[in-house]
């Protein structure tokens, strides 16, 4: 099964972490909000994407897969 | 060959993080995690945020634990009486002695209670600390609107739940000694600035000053100043820092002055000689970090216990491999903290270590100091640290250069 990234945006607060630890997957828009560039990014950006969801501050990012 | 056991002392995020990263590391054998409290590691920062006037359950504050640490043993509830680094044995405070063949040390910090004598100091005695989640349901309880709520301390943790409390239409003085709040993370005029926010949102400062007296028997009625001023309390929050749980560690030789003492392998150091098999995790830990000078530092800040954890996690995993160890102990290393904090309608973001700046080296970068901004942190021409209000995407640039000799680069 592919990874596949999940963010709650009911729990997001635009911290923008997980730009820091995976800036292929997520973006910090000029607007200040999040946004998912890849939702199911390649194997490759894993750890990347397991570190996005570790720094995140209020632990909106759920990986699958 | 008998199988391999590391015990994880702390069921915190340091200890978590510690735990996966064994595995990550490729240790496979035996896990054990102890820790205090009766609930399974959460995330403390909202506690004095939007947890304390929202959904303070621990369904939404629990950390998702890495599939890799699914075969990890929690013990809840249990903490670590005393040691032997020696013999390689921990005592339990339900008596139980645990042996292991390496350790990581992650207990955390409490926080720090005022010694003066009044009303018994608990939630039932109207004086609360917020470190736990229990600490926040007890002080979430108690923030009624109308309540008059005393905060002692003026840092982070006193002046979110003193924004919070406000917003949830309570009566909020906040007392410290310092001349501003979070003076000496920020300096004077950022500290004057959110003082200036703080006061428009109606919460009362009582600064330069300390606390000589609790009024009330059974439950507090009041907080006597050193100015002599007396306040009437219904709530008092204890918000003073931090003391670290350091003791079960005692006589073992270890410098336990600020935490626990390790190198940059975030080994204990015992007559200036690292420990094998022994590492530190989490808010105990100082340690040097490369990123700034040759000074052990220890830093409470939220990326610590994470980026320490994984650090102790791939240490202790080397050594139980018997194989690589000196490599990953000698690899450059190197921690950039990290801490947010929400006041009212203001977020700060801060990198680095501000605390570090010169006097007179901090300096407007970005913005207006009474809008959004960015503020810029120095020691010499050394970027020591950044804290953005608002401006997320600006100062989250400037995290690179953030640290010894990156403004050469």
């Amino acid at each position: 099964m592919s990874l596949k990234v999940i963010v709650d945006w009911d729990v997001c607060q635009d911290h923008g972490q997980c730009v820091i630890s995976a800036p292929e997957v997520f973006a910090l828009g000029e607007d200040g909000r999040m946004h998912v560039l890849i939702e199911e990014p390649d194997e490759a950006l894993r750890s990347k994407a397991e570190d996005a969801a570790d720094v995140c501050p209020v632990q909106a990012i759920t990986l699958q897969g | 060959m008998a199988s391999q056991r590391v015990l994880v002392v702390g069921a915190g995020l340091a200890g978590l993080r510690t735990a996966e990263a064994l595995r990550a590391n490729g240790y496979g054998e035996e896990i054990l995690v102890v820790g205090d409290e009766t609930w399974a590691p959460y995330n403390r920062p909202p506690l004095s945020k939007e947890a304390l006037s929202g959904d303070l359950s621990h369904e939404k504050l629990v950390f998702r634990v890495r599939a890799n640490a699914a075969d990890v043993t929690w013990r809840h509830g249990v903490s670590a009486r005393s040691s032997d680094l020696d013999a390689r044995h921990v005592t339990l405070s339900d008596g139980e002695v645990v042996p292991y063949d390496a350790l990581a040390a992650a207990t955390g910090v409490s926080a720090r209670r005022l010694p003066i004598p009044g009303p018994p100091p608990t939630a039932a005695g109207g004086r609360h600390v917020i470190r736990t989640l229990d600490d926040a349901i007890a002080l979430r309880a108690a923030l009624v609107p109308g309540a008059r709520v005393v905060v002692l301390g003026a840092g982070f943790i006193g002046c979110e739940v003193a924004a919070t409390a406000r917003t949830l239409g309570c009566e909020v003085h906040c007392v410290a000694i310092d001349a501003y709040p979070m003076l000496r993370p920020l300096g004077v005029e950022l500290a004057a600035e959110l003082r200036r926010r703080h006061e428009a949102q109606g919460v009362t400062f009582h600064l330069g000053v300390g606390v000589t007296a609790f009024e009330g028997d059974d439950h507090v009625t009041g907080v006597v100043l050193t100015d002599g001023t007396s306040l009437a309390a219904d709530v008092v929050l204890e918000a003073l820092g931090s003391r670290c749980n350091v003791e079960w560690l005692e006589g073992n030789g270890l410098d336990l002055s600020d935490g626990l003492l390790t190198d940059a392998a975030l080994r204990p150091v015992r007559d200036g000689v690292a420990l094998d098999g022994l590492a530190g995790a989490g808010d105990i830990v100082r340690f040097p970090n490369a990123r700034f000078d040759d000074r052990a530092w220890r830093v409470e800040h939220w990326n610590v216990p994470t980026d320490t954890g994984r650090r102790a996690g791939a240490v202790l995993a080397a050594y139980l491999a018997g194989e690589g160890y000196d490599a990953v102990v000698n690899q450059p290393w190197e921690l950039l903290p990290s801490f947010w904090s929400d006041q009212f309608d203001v977020r700060l973001q801060s990198y680095g270590m501000p605390g570090l700046a010169d006097p007179d080296g901090i300096r407007l970068l970005e913005g207006d100091l009474h809008d959004e901004c960015v503020i810029g942190y120095h020691r010499g021409e050394e970027l020591v640290g950044v804290v953005g209000v608002g401006m997320l995407r600006v100062v989250n640039g400037y995290r690179d250069r953030v640290g010894r000799a990156r403004d050469a680069m």
